[in-house]
């Protein structure tokens, strides 16, 4: 196994910058283990990232790799996916990254539903920048810019990503980290949108404000989580439950009206 | 899976003392060092489940399966 990390890490960037106990760096394990099932060449794989602690990823996995601006990871990702389109798009992303400045590359990327895997890594808080409420920090958590709690609800991101298209959508824990790499085996098997939210921690930012206690305490908790998934609302809902639809895919049809103008003999423009 | 048939590889410079392979091992192969650090105390009691492995974020423990046997 030790072999698989060194074949698919660029060790010479290592030990990385995250926390100790963060959950990057889990989910990065778990998708190097999903690597490894698929058996892709790394010349044909590509992972994209946005800016954030998750932002990261991208510098430390050895795949062609692209570190994009904040909240456009999806944006450049399409323009990869749609001038090669032979590739497989990877785009890890944060929660504040995903949902709040790139909310709205989120909703068209998956009204689109072109061919690629998102994982966002929800960790319910802006951890790189010190620690500010997102979109998916939990309503009466603390935040260092809310000292007692945030005032509004969360976004429920596989409902948001359903209700706009995506076509593979499931959320996971890390705790879940042997069905995340299924996950991410199927979810890049699908042919159109695939989005996964991994529920994270943060155990600096946003579990020492909340008196969560130690990364391994948070995950025990994630575990609680998890077991009494259904029962409550909002994050307790449906952990590893796959939600599947098929639909046409952005690069098949868009060949299509390749091929149909091409009969026509061009644009009439 | 018998016991004592695996060795644990553990790189002590990438360690950042989470805890984690701590309170997860349900074998209590580990303990701390003075710098909270993970130390192999009790290699032998390591059953395989690759806990420890799978939820390091740092990637510094790694279970080797059948060295024994």
């Amino acid at each position: 196994m030790c072999a698989v990390y060194h074949k698919y890490l660029r060790l010479d960037h290592l030990p990385h910058i995250w926390c100790p106990g963060c959950g990057n760096g889990i989910v990065m394990g778990a998708f190097i283990r999903a690597m490894e099932d698929l058996k892709y060449d790394q010349n044909e794989v590509v992972v994209v990232s946005g800016i954030g602690c998750s932002g990261r990823i991208s510098g430390y996995l050895d795949f062609n790799t692209l570190h994009t601006t904040h909240g456009r990871a999806l944006a450049f990702a399409t323009g990869i996916k749609a001038a090669e389109p032979r590739l497989k798009i990877f785009v890890f992303m944060g929660d504040g990254d995903a949902t709040a400045i790139g909310g709205n590359h989120l909703i068209h990327a998956c009204r689109r539903n072109i061919d690629m895997t998102a994982i966002i890594i929800n960790n319910c808080t802006f951890g790189m920048t010190g620690g500010q409420f997102s979109p998916m920090t939990p309503k009466g958590k603390k935040a260092s810019t809310a000292p007692y709690g945030t005032v509004e609800r969360n976004f429920d991101i596989p409902a948001l990503a359903q209700a706009a298209g995506a076509t593979l959508v499931a959320r996971v824990g890390i705790y879940q980290v042997n069905l995340l790499r299924e996950l991410i085996v199927k979810a890049s098997h699908h042919k159109g949108f695939a989005l996964l939210e991994v529920i994270s921690q943060c155990p600096v930012n946003y579990g020492r404000r909340n008196q969560m206690g130690d990364p391994a305490e948070m995950l025990e908790d994630q575990k609680g989580i998890i077991k009494s998934a259904g029962l409550g609302q909002g994050l307790e809902n449906y952990f590893g439950q796959i939600f599947q639809s098929e639909q046409p895919e952005f690069i098949e049809e868009y060949n299509k009206m390749i091929v149909q103008a091409q009969k026509k003999g061009g644009c009439d423009v | 899976m018998a016991k004592g048939k695996h060795k644990l590889h553990f790189d002590r410079e990438k360690c950042k003392a989470c805890g984690i392979c701590i309170a997860f091992c349900p074998a209590n192969v580990f303990t701390v060092d003075i710098d909270y650090c993970a130390v192999i105390s009790s290699p032998d009691k390591c059953t395989g489940c690759r806990r420890c492995e799978l939820y390091c974020p740092d990637y510094c423990i790694f279970v080797e399966e059948d060295y024994y046997g």
